[in-house]
Formats: structure tokens, sequence, C-alpha cells
């Protein structure tokens, strides 16, 4: 199963290390993983995706619990969530393409951020699913670069996660 | 107050009230060595390896519930420190390392031994730190004593650039200091206590499987009384010897690969199992679907949530520390006037007693050769049970285990969890720092002395008197035994050739040194060193059986009930 697990850290050099060395020294999976400083600079926030069983995800958020720079966890996938990822595509667009790109952007709501002759660059948010659809929908010859800046997450209404 | 970082340094650990500091000068810690040179309230234990000192900083803690210290400089210093943090962490000890670094401003510029100290210890401690201002130092040498000893304990290391030393802050050691991310459990879930009460109660094989979180946690008088109140089977891990009397008739001996019969078979069909401290290791409960085949409820206590269901389903998990989880237990059972309904349990005891007769630690007493696990029985005989034993790793850790009877907690000190050869000496020189009246002897091999064996020269500068009861059986025996019963004897790279004339070598460094060849000679020898070299370091080389086995075992990788007996050879 795939969670979004939710990350309250001391904004402390060294932290980011802890968590990644903790994820590949167990061989847990990490499919992406952000992470900045909130509106209080000495704390980060960071999101983790991962796939495990229910028994690997539970010894994960044990495991992160454990970290002394580690504030607070939690699985967001447990209940009602929200989750974003921002995208950026380069894609060709010349001849007839350049018209098609420009009609599959306003279809996944994608803004035009850059232009060339040639190319456009394309910005666009949404869970992870929407942006790999995006991808599945054009000519993959034409994708020049992506950038994805991995998930994050928040839980809905009254679900927050605070120090 | 103004002081230098060096001084601060010294400063702390006066307030911390260390006694001792294990460790090796080097160029980054010099201004703390200069320090350390110019006051007399903390005292040095300079040994021959900086691995050494990390593992006389462990004994020193295990045989005592004080934290360990130790310093090591930049570098290599560091890197030969690492397998004795990594000993300690496995185990959970407390300890606190402070180690020099390059210079702030040469960080990161592949300095003169500068090294990712940070980096390399990250996965072997519990936290550690690079202080960049002298400003943090203090806070951060409070934190880390409090981080090391709180909680399940562990390893916290302090890395301090060289320039620090120099540099001038107030100084001000906080009484307390708050980790508002480290919050460890203390009290556990009265519900959930009360649902163990209730399973324990109902049990008509209940076991208590308690480990090294007794010893941790100086709970050996909490888990005796709530046993004695049940009047159930106690069984002990490798490292919860001690925790319960191993002399009380309750005590079924250790359980696991190299377990009692009686023990192991318990674990297997015990229908209710509080597990105390414990972590369901690999080498205790062998195969986990072997293990998970059976039916049993499974109550688990432990500090350290992540210890609980991570190889077994528990029922009723309980996270707290012990001191007060047990308490509150005692309290509960108390309370609730319950007993285990006496006909189920005089059944159990009586399937226990059967398992008991195979008498699974019996073995062949020879005449001309000397049987390593008489040697142990000897051991205990002579030190009338109240040595403190340290041992190195190998089938003379299991004797020693095995045939050693530990009555009390603190007594027992070897490496479980890594299982570092080379821990065997310098352990028994913490253990006599921390314990300086009793007898300390170290049950080692010729293959593991051998891996810090120079520390006998530390020995002669403090006046250690360790009795080294070196089983020398010429094999790297646990590992000539696997390649007997796993590889068709082919012992490929086994056999210990060319070994050193042991009681030379002791006389060389300025000791005593006996070898010693027939049974008979066993128990003098051990008297001699242990009366007439009362206050000398003895190296008792007892050549012993080559062939002889760990017995009982669980294979690799097999369920409990699949243990192989000496008998059935
Ligand atoms: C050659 C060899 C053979 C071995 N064979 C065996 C064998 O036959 N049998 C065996 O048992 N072991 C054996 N071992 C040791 C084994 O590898 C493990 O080290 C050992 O079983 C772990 O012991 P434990 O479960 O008591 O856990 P420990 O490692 O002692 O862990 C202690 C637990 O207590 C918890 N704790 C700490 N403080 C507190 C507190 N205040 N309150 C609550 N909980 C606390 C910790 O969180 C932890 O989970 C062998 C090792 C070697 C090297
Ligand atoms: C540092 C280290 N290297 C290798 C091992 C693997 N190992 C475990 S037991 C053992 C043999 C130990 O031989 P010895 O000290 O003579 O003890 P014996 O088993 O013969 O009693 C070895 C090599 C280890 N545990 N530690
Ligand atoms: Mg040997």
């Amino acid at each position: 199963m795939r969670h979004l697990i939710s990350i309250l850290l001391e904004n402390e050099a060294g932290a980011l290390a802890r968590i990644s060395g903790l994820f590949s020294a167990r061989g847990y999976n990490i499919e992406s993983l952000t992470v900045a400083p909130t509106e209080d600079p000495s704390m980060s926030r960071m999101t983790i995706v991962s796939i495990g069983s229910d028994d690997v995800i539970e010894q994960i958020t044990k495991q992160l619990n454990k970290l002394i720079d580690v504030i607070k966890v939690v699985d967001l996938s447990e209940a009602a969530h929200v989750e974003r990822e921002l995208m950026l595509i380069k894609v060709r667009a010349v001849g007839k393409d350049r018209e098609e790109m420009k009609r599959m952007a306003d279809i996944f709501r994608g803004n035009i951020i850059d232009v060339t002759d040639s190319t456009y660059l394309v910005e666009l948010t949404g869970d992870s699913v929407k942006l790999d659809a995006f991808i599945g929908a054009i000519d993959n010859d034409l994708i020049l670069e992506t950038v994805r800046t991995g998930v994050c997450g928040v839980g809905r209404g009254d679900r927050i996660l605070k120090a | 107050m103004v002081l230098t970082g060096a001084e601060i340094v010294i400063r702390c650990l006066q307030e911390e009230k260390v006694e001792y500091i294990f460790g090796y000068p080097g160029g980054s810690v010099l201004h703390i060595y200069d320090e350390l040179f110019k006051q007399d309230k903390i005292k040095h234990i300079l040994v021959r390896h900086e691995q050494a000192a990390v593992h006389a900083a462990d004994a020193y803690s295990r045989s005592s519930h004080k934290v360990g210290v130790c310093m090591v400089t930049s570098g290599p210093g560091v890197t030969n420190a690492v397998t004795g943090i990594a000993t300690a962490y496995t185990d959970s000890i407390p300890m606190v390392v402070i180690s020099g670094q390059a210079p702030t401003h040469m960080i990161g510029q592949d300095a003169f031994q500068e090294c990712d100290t940070v980096g390399i210890t990250r996965p072997c401690v519990k936290h550690n730190f690079l202080v960049k201002d002298v400003k943090d130092l203090a806070v951060t040498i409070k934190k880390a004593f409090y981080i090391a000893q709180s909680g399940r304990p562990g390893p916290v290391l302090v890395d301090v650039p060289k320039d620090l030393g120099v540099d001038k802050c107030e100084f001000d050691y906080p009484k307390s200091v708050t980790i508002r991310s480290y919050n460890p459990a203390t009290k556990g879930h009265s519900g959930q206590i009360k649902k163990a009460v209730q399973l324990l109660l109902e049990a008509k094989r209940p076991l208590i499987y308690a480990g090294g979180g007794i010893i941790l946690s100086n709970t050996a008088d909490r888990l005796t009384k709530l046993a004695h109140m049940l009047e159930v089977p106690v069984t002990n891990t490798l490292m919860g010897l001690g925790g319960f009397p191993a002399t009380d008739k309750q005590n079924l001996g250790m359980l696991g690969m190299h377990g009692t019969y009686e023990a192991n078979m318990a674990m297997q069909h015990a229908d209710v199992l509080l597990a105390i401290g414990a972590r369901f290791d690999d080498r205790v409960i062998g195969h986990p679907e072997d293990f998970a085949s059976v039916p049993r409820k499974i109550i688990h206590v432990d500090i350290d949530p992540s210890s609980i269901a991570k190889r077994v389903k528990v029922d009723v998990p309980i996270v707290g520390n012990l001191n007060e989880v047990l308490d509150e237990l005692i309290a509960q059972l108390k309370a609730s006037e319950g007993k285990v309904e006496p006909k189920a349990l005089a059944s159990w005891w009586k399937d226990i007693d059967g398992w008991r007769k195979k008498d699974s630690l019996k073995y062949k007493m020879g005449k001309e050769i000397i049987m390593p696990q008489y040697v142990i029985e000897k051991l205990y005989e002579v030190t009338g049970g109240e040595a403190i034993v340290t041992s190195d790793v190998g089938q003379h850790q299991m004797w020693a285990a095995q045939y050693y009877k530990f009555d009390k907690p603190r007594r027992w000190l070897n490496s479980g969890g890594l299982g570092t050869m080379g821990y065997g000496l310098p352990a028994a020189m913490g253990a006599i720092f921390a314990n300086p009246k009793t007898p300390v002897a170290c049950v080692t091999g010729e293959g593991s002395i051998q891996m810090n064996i120079q520390e006998m020269s530390t020995c002669k500068q403090f006046r250690l008197p360790v009795k080294i009861v070196n089983l020398n059986n010429r094999y790297l025996g646990m590992v000539r035994q696997w390649q007997e019963m796993f590889y068709g004897n082919r012992y490929s790279e086994s056999y210990v050739d060319a070994l050193p004339d042991f009681v030379k070598l002791a006389e060389a460094y300025g000791h005593v040194g006996m070898q010693i060849t027939k049974p008979a000679d066993v128990e003098p020898a051990l008297r001699e060193a242990f009366v007439k070299h009362k206050n000398e370091l003895v190296f008792l080389d007892f050549l012993t059986d080559p062939t002889a086995n760990v017995y009982p075992m669980v294979a690799n990788g097999k369920g409990l009930s699949e243990m192989v007996l000496a008998e059935d050879l």
C-alpha cells in the first residue's frame, strides 16, 4: 500500500540525513520526499511517500518517532487528506504539436510559464495520479524534460500536525 | 565565568560526576587533554586502542548503571572507536563519546585527520552532535547525558572541533534540559496493564520471558517479586541473565539458540507470554513463522514502541518504563487478589519438570582432556558465584552463559546484539573501575582474546587484577561448530595456527601466566589465581577439548522445538 507520511522535525543540519539514512539502512522504500521549513523556521515539515505492508509502515512511523530530531509523525493516508505535487515539464511545441500542447495544458489546468519558438514549459499541480495522467496523455517523444517536486500533503479539516 | 571550550568540556563532565574517562589523545583533543591534566577530579584511563576505550566505558556502565564516558581524537581515533560504539548501541548501553574534530573553518576541506564523524557514527548511536559554536558546548553535553540515559538508553557522540577548545564563552551548566522532540515513555497505560493482569490470571501455561531491559532499568527485584507472586516460570535472554536469580527454582535458564530444553519448550508451549524488556531476537524465537504457528497470547512491555510488534504479533502492548510498569502490574495484581488457577499451574509445572529431566546441559567429562563446561562450573564454585564475568564471542561465551549461575544483575557483561570479539578484556577493565572490590573474570577464547590483547598493558599500568579464563580450543570454535554441522566438516579458516605462548605473553606484559592441560588441575589453578594472585592479572590458558560443541542448539532459521541436544548425537 502507498502511504503518505508527514513528519515535523527540527530544522537542523543533519536531520534530513538521519531520516534518509534510516530508510536506506532498514530497507524501507521512498517513492518521494519533500522538505522545507514551516512558518516557524526552527521546524521543517517533510512528506514521504512510501510503499509497504501495514507492518512495515508501522515500523517506519515508530522508527521515525524514535529519531531525536523528529517532533511528530503522522500517516496521512490513515484518514482524509489532500496531496499535491508540482511538475515542470518541458515539451517540444512546433507545428501542429504547438496547438495540441496548449490544448492539453488547458485541459489539465496547467500553465505555460515559458515559451520559445520550439518549446513550452508547462507547470502543473495536482496529485501524482493527475501528473502521471498528463505524461500519459501527451506524445512521449515530445517530452524534453520533467521535474517533479514529490508529494506534499496535509490532513483535512481538524487533522492538524503541530508541535 | 568565562572559560575556554576545553575548560568547559571538563567542567561539564565534572558536573555530571564523571569519575573516569576512557580514552586516547591526539591532535584534535589536545586542548581538552591539557585541561584534564590541570585537574584531579576526573581520572583518565589511557587504553592501548580506542575500541578498548569504548568497551571499557560500556562495561563500566553495564556493571554500575552509570553513564560510561570516553574520549577519542578525530579521524582514526573515531574510526577505531566505531566497533565499540556499535556494540554499545545494539545492547542499549548509556554512553557519552567525546570526539575531536578538525577546526570548524577547515571542515569539508579534507583537513588532516578530518572525517565525517557524525555521518560515520549516525547509524550506530542513539544521537550525535557536531558542535559548531563554543556557546552551544555546555548545553549539548547536558543533552548528551540526558539522551544517553533516558528512555531506551544508548551511546551519544559529541564531536568537538579543535578550535572550540580555545574559543571562550560564559560557562553556565544547565541543571536540566528539555528537548521538545524527545519525550520518552514513562508510565504504562493502566487499561493495558489491567488487561495484562487478567490474561495472566486466566492463563493455564504462563511464562515470563525477561530480557536486558530488566538489567538496564534496575528492576531485577521487581521482576523477582512479580514472579514469586504469580509462581510462574521465568526464562531470561542472554542479555537478561541475572535479572532473575539463576538458582531460583522458578528459573528455567536461558532460552533461544543455545537455551535450555525446558526454557525453549516452555516458550513454545506457553499460552500466555509476558515479555519484559526483551525484543524477540532471531536468536531467541528461532524461525518467526514457526514461532507464530503456535497460538498464544503475548503481553509485551518495552520502553521503545519500535521493539513491540516488530518480529511477532502482540496482543497486549504496554509502552513504558519497567520501573513504573512493573510497580503498577504488581499493585494491580495485589489489588485483584487473584491467583493463577492452581490446578492448571501445577500441571504446567509438571510439564516443565518433565522437560527439566532431560538435563540438557549435561556433558561428558574427560579424564585426560579438559571440558570447557567444566572450567566454567569450577569458576562458578571458586568465585562463589560472586564474580563479575565478562566474555568475548564464541563458544566460550555460550558456555559462560549456560554454566555460570548469575543470581544478581550487572554481573554478566557480554556483547549480545553485535557479537563483538574483543569485548571481553577491555570490558573487564571497565568493570573493575566501577567495582574495585569485586573479582572480575574474563572468559575468552584464543581467537577473541587476540583482538584486544594489547590491553594487558593497560591492565599493568592501572594494576587491574583481571582473571583471564582462556578456553583455548585452538579453533575459532563457534565457526568450526557451524562448519561441522552445516558445511560438511570443511573447516575453512577456522583453525588458529601459530598461537602465541600465552603464558610468556602474559609475563612479557608483567603479569602472571599459567597453562592448564589436565582436568585435575583446573580447580587448583583457579584457586591460585583468585586467592594467591588476588591482586594480580592472571592469564589462565586452559587447553580444552577442541571438538566440544555448544548444546542445546536451535539451528539458524529453525523452530524452537527443533532443538538439537547433545544426547541426540
Ligand atoms: C554467539 C551468540 C549466540 C547467542 N545466542 C543467544 C541465545 O541462545 N539466547 C539469547 O537469548 N540470546 C542469544 N544471543 C544474543 C542475541 O543476539 C540478542 O542480543 C539477545 O537475545 C537480545 O536480548 P534481549 O531480547 O533481552 O534484548 P536487549 O538487546 O537486551 O534489549 C533490551 C530491550 O529492553 C528495552 N528496555 C530498555 N530499557 C527499558 C526500560 N527502562 N523499560 C522498558 N524497557 C526497556 C529496550 O527497548 C529493548 O527492547 C546470542 C548472541 C551471540 C553473539
Ligand atoms: C569481530 C568479530 N569477527 C568475527 C566474528 C565471527 N565469529 C563469531 S564466534 C567466532 C570464533 C571465536 O573464536 P574464539 O574466540 O577462539 O572462541 P571459541 O568459539 O573457540 O570459544 C568468530 C570468528 C565476530 N563475532 N566478531
Ligand atoms: Mg577458540
